[in-house]
Formats: C-alpha cells, structure tokens, sequence
C-alpha cells in the first residue's frame, strides 16, 4: 500500500524532470553519440586502412609523412596478386578444404543434431555435454599425435589433412548448434509423420532437414569461416607452396624478405582485401542468422 | 546409429590422438623415425618440461596476455553491448558494423595491423607523432617493452565484438518491466545497471569470459605473424608447434600435456566460482 502511494506521488516527478526542450535533449545526447562514433571508427578503421594501402602505389606507400587517402589510387597492387600463382594455389586450396569441411560437418551433424534434439536415450546429455566440451579444445595439444597419424597415413602435405583435422573443431560445434535449433521445432508435423507410417530417416530428410535449413545455413556459414581462417594445422600439417591455404599464404608473403622496405605491403594489404570483402558481406547479409548461431551456441548452454 | 557418423569423426580426430599424445609424452618419438627405435622414457620428459625456463617463460607470456585481453574485451564488450542495446538512430548499422573485426581471419588482421604498427611507414607511429603524444616513431612490436601491448591490442580489437555479442545476447533477455520498476522506485542509471542488469547478466558474463579466457591461453596465431619464434615473446602454443614440427614429438606431447593441464585449471577456478554463485 505504501509503495504504491510512494510510487503514485514520485511518477509526475520524474515526468517533469524528463520534459525538456529538443535543443537541450540533443546537447546531453551528445557525449553519447559521440561514443558511437569512436566504437564506429575504432572497428573499421584498420580495414579501411588495409583498402587505402592496397589502392595506394608503393612510391607513395614508403613515403613519410604518411597520406590517409590514396591521391594516385592504382589497381597495381590487385593485379600482381592476382596473378600469382601461390595466391591462386591458396585460393582454390582454401575453398576446397573450407567448402568439402563444410559439407561433412553439416551433413553429420544435422543428423547426430536430430538424435540428440528429438530422441531419448541414455548417455544423450553425456554426449551434449562432451560435445559442448569440445568446442573449447586446445587444438595444440594434439598437434604432435595428428602429426604422426597424417604421416603415418601418407596424407602430410595433402588437402585430405587439413580437411580430416578441422573436424575437430567444426564437427562439435555443429552439432552442439543443430540441436539447439532442432530442439526449437514444434514437435506436431513430426508427429503427423510417424502416424504416416514414415521411418525415422525419412522424417530426418522430409521433415526435419527442411525445417531447420535456416540453421544449416547460419551453421555451415560458421563452420565455413572457422575452416578459412583456420592457421595452426594448416602451417603444421602443409608445406609447398602449392598446398598452403589462404592465412599461410598471406603470412609467407612477409617470411620471405627481412626489411620493411622489401615487403611488397601494397600487395599483402591487395591479399587482405580480397580474401575478407566476401568474408564481411557475406556476414553483413546473413547478419541475424550468424547472431543466432552464435548465441545459440553460448548463451543457452 | 544417427549419431554414430559424429562420434565415430570426433573420436578418431580427437579422442585417438589425445590418447596418443599422452603416450608420446612418456617417449623420445621423434619426427624422423627408422634411425633408432622409440624408447620408453618414463616420467624423463615431464622432470625435464618442470625445469625448462623456456616453458615458464612462455606461460608466464600467456597468461599475462590473457589476462591484459579477457580484462580489456569485458570491458569495452560491455561498452559496446550496453550502447548497441540502447535505442538511437542506426543502431542495425552498428550492429553490423561490430561484426566486421569479427569477420576478418586472424592471421589477416595480424597482418593489418603489423602494417599500422610499422616503425617508419605505421599509421599509429604517424598519428602519434601528429598529435604530440610520442615524440618520435616507436618499434612496437621489436620493443620489449611494447610488444606484449601491440599483440594484446590486437586480439582486443579483433574478439571484443564477439564479447560484445554475447552479452547483447543476454541483456536482450532481461525484461524491459524490471526497468521500469526500478526507475518508479527513483534508482537512476547507474543504479540500475548495478542493481537490475549485473546480476541479471551474469550468466553470459560467465560464458563470455570461460570463452575468452580459454581461447587466450591457446593463442599462436597472432603471436606467430608479429614474432616468429622469437624467444622472448613465445606463447605455450608456439613453443609447442615448434618443438614437434621441429621433429622432437615425444617432448611436444609432454608440453601439449601441459598446456591441457593448465587449461584445466582455469577451467576448476571457473566451475568453483560458478558453484559458489549458485549457493
């Protein structure tokens, strides 16, 4: 009873501090907006950096003091990269290797996903929580056991490698997020299907596969950048010019010279530029979808 | 049998070879085999790993950088998160603009910015130099004495938006009613945000630093692109990669070991910080 009359004789109050003149609401707005502006600029500005370095010629590159926009924009830097034959090489090995991890990873575990997100048995939670588990291993501490294995295989210096190791950390996450989105589904259409007389694959394929596509997506797409950037293994388990993807590439640019002035900057920075722009747009476009994977994968742990 | 592809995958990739490199650890296997056979080492390897000040070295490194990293991506993640979720004009424009350092390879934005921390044609050296806040060009990533900082910057920049993320997740779901309770009972912002949106949070705070932290401590990436092998400036995992690419297996699998063990301890501290929450 008190409270409420407390809470009566304060609301006018407040409302009364609240009314203000637009100027004056626009003045304390902004130390705010300000504050945007510098979260804006520091998360763009170093790639914007890479841009203008790439646009720019190296005459004006190693030039002190430096210019912040390219006066002589060029596409110098692009084209040399791009006729590389490494570059080239790491390309189509970056999309082989990213696109088949892809593709495994999503097939299985959509349907070890439906297993554990619709069906009871013993040892599911065991297997979540593992799962769960192995989204956070170190991938270093098996690198010398991979190591012998892929040799002992004859795969070292092979695509193959790459591709049967990235599982590691592609495969749980996966499955950890497919089964967050398959536990999501209203259970009737299911339901409707077994009364049907469907067998539980079939469900899996009519079914389920084209319920949760939007999970799919936003899955492969992580597991597809995860895959693309992966460094460690691919600088461990490769070693000719010819099977190194895209991150060793970029890195070896540098190795191969000592001094500042010998390495071709304009053209890493060209490099840069052209493995991440598909990176961000394809980000900024799937933008709600990668939000939901992401969380989906964290928060409702 | 639907989830039998899956574990038979996650076993053989991850399972197998962990058990491997246990066994390893206690042997000299070596990368070039057929010289002389493996032996049986027993405990030889650890008793070695204990003494080498390489190894304290380099985990000293680590978890400084750790530490500097999960403290700094927290706070500006939860900046970040709190003017995201607030209302105001272009708000999905700076959403989707937090996505962008998280969308960049790591290796790649090491490069970037190994690049704008260059001594002579750097940007950061240039801008500095411009508004008087160094007086001369700085070596950051040569220096000693900044090179921890520079590397650290780097991965702030580049994994602050996935924090970010997180905790935008979590305050999304705090209903919007308990602000308006508190703000009828005269508690002002800061307040509020101590009172309603702290502990209402602290779930993703938890898993947004679990995340981070055990990230951090398996860094390589950047510190390979910025470093190399330099001695001084080695993490766990460079150290390790170097090792056994190096040929010497049996002793990176007892520092792989290793790793796995300190991990696991952060890993206790934070299940132990979590139970006594929960009481």
């Amino acid at each position: 009873m008190n409270v409420i009359a407390e809470r009566a004789t304060r609301a006018p109050a407040g409302a009364r501090v609240r009314k203000r003149s637009p100027f004056w609401r626009r003045v304390r707005k902004a130390p705010f907006y300000l504050l945007i502006a510098v979260i804006f600029i520091y998360a763009v500005f170093p790639f914007y950096w890479a841009i203008r370095s790439a646009f720019t010629p190296d005459g004006e590159l190693f030039k002190t003091p430096v210019q912040y926009f390219p006066v002589h924009a060029t596409l110098t830097n692009f084209r040399e990269v791009l006729s590389s034959g490494e570059f080239q090489d790491a390309l189509m090995n970056s999309t082989i290797v990213a696109g088949s991890v892809v593709v495994v990873a999503v097939a299985v575990g959509a349907l070890a996903a439906y297993a554990l997100g619709r069906f009871n048995f013993r040892g599911r939670s065991v297997t979540l929580y593992v799962m769960l588990s192995m989204t956070t291993f170190p991938q270093i501490a098996i690198l010398g056991a991979l190591y012998t294995m892929i040799n002992r295989f004859g795969i070292y210096n092979d695509l193959k490698a790459l591709i049967l190791s990235y599982m590691i950390f592609t495969l749980p996450f996966t499955v950890w997020v497919l089964t967050s989105f398959m536990r999501a589904l209203p259970k009737d259409l299911e339901e409707a299907a077994y009364i049907d007389g469907a067998s539980p694959f079939q469900v899996f394929y009519k079914v389920m596969l084209p319920l949760v596509a939007p999970g799919l997506v936003t899955t492969g797409l992580l597991a597809f950048i995860a895959a693309w950037n992966e460094f460690l293994y691919a600088l461990s388990f490769t070693q000719t010019p010819d099977k190194r993807t895209v991150p060793v590439a970029i890195v070896e640019f540098t190795a191969k010279s000592g001094s500042a002035f010998q390495i071709p900057w304009g053209q890493v920075m060209a490099a840069t530029v052209i493995v991440t722009v598909p990176l961000i747009v394809l980000t900024l476009v799937l933008q709600r979808r990668i939000l939901a994977g992401l969380t989906a994968g964290a928060v409702k742990g | 049998m639907m989830l039998a592809p899956a574990l038979l995958i996650v076993g053989f990739v991850a399972f197998y070879p962990l058990g491997v490199t246990v066994y390893q650890s206690f042997t000299d296997e070596q990368f070039l085999q057929g010289i002389e056979p493996t032996k049986w080492l027993g405990l030889q390897n650890y008793t070695n790993l204990i003494h080498d000040t390489v190894f304290r070295d380099a985990v000293v490194t680590t978890v400084k950088f750790t530490g500097i990293t999960v403290f700094f991506e927290f706070i500006l993640g939860m900046i970040i998160a709190l003017v995201v979720n607030s209302s105001f004009k272009g708000r999905g424009v700076m959403r989707a603009v937090m996505l962008v350092p998280w969308a960049i390879p790591t290796v790649i934005s090491a490069q970037m910015w190994k690049w704008m921390y260059d001594d002579v044609f750097g940007v950061i050296n240039d801008a500095l130099v411009r508004l008087h806040i160094v007086s001369r060009p700085v070596a950051w990533i040569s220096d000693p004495q900044t090179s921890l900082a520079s590397v650290s910057a780097v991965d702030i920049w580049k994994t602050t938006p996935f924090v970010a993320l997180l905790l935008l997740a979590g305050l999304q779901v705090i209903p919007k009613d308990l602000y308006e309770a508190a703000e009828v009972d005269g508690a002002n912002k800061w307040q509020q945000f101590w009172r309603v949106t702290v502990p209402l949070l602290r779930p993703a705070i938890l898993v947004a630093l679990i995340f981070r932290t055990l990230d951090a401590l398996r860094v390589f990436d950047i510190f390979y692109v910025f470093f190399g092998n330099r001695a001084d400036t080695q993490t766990m995992a460079i150290y390790d990669q170097n090792t056994i690419v190096g040929g010497d297996v049996g002793y990176g699998a007892a520092i792989s070991v290793g790793i796995f063990l300190i991990i696991g301890i952060f890993v206790a501290i934070y299940v132990t910080v979590m139970r006594v929450e929960e009481q």
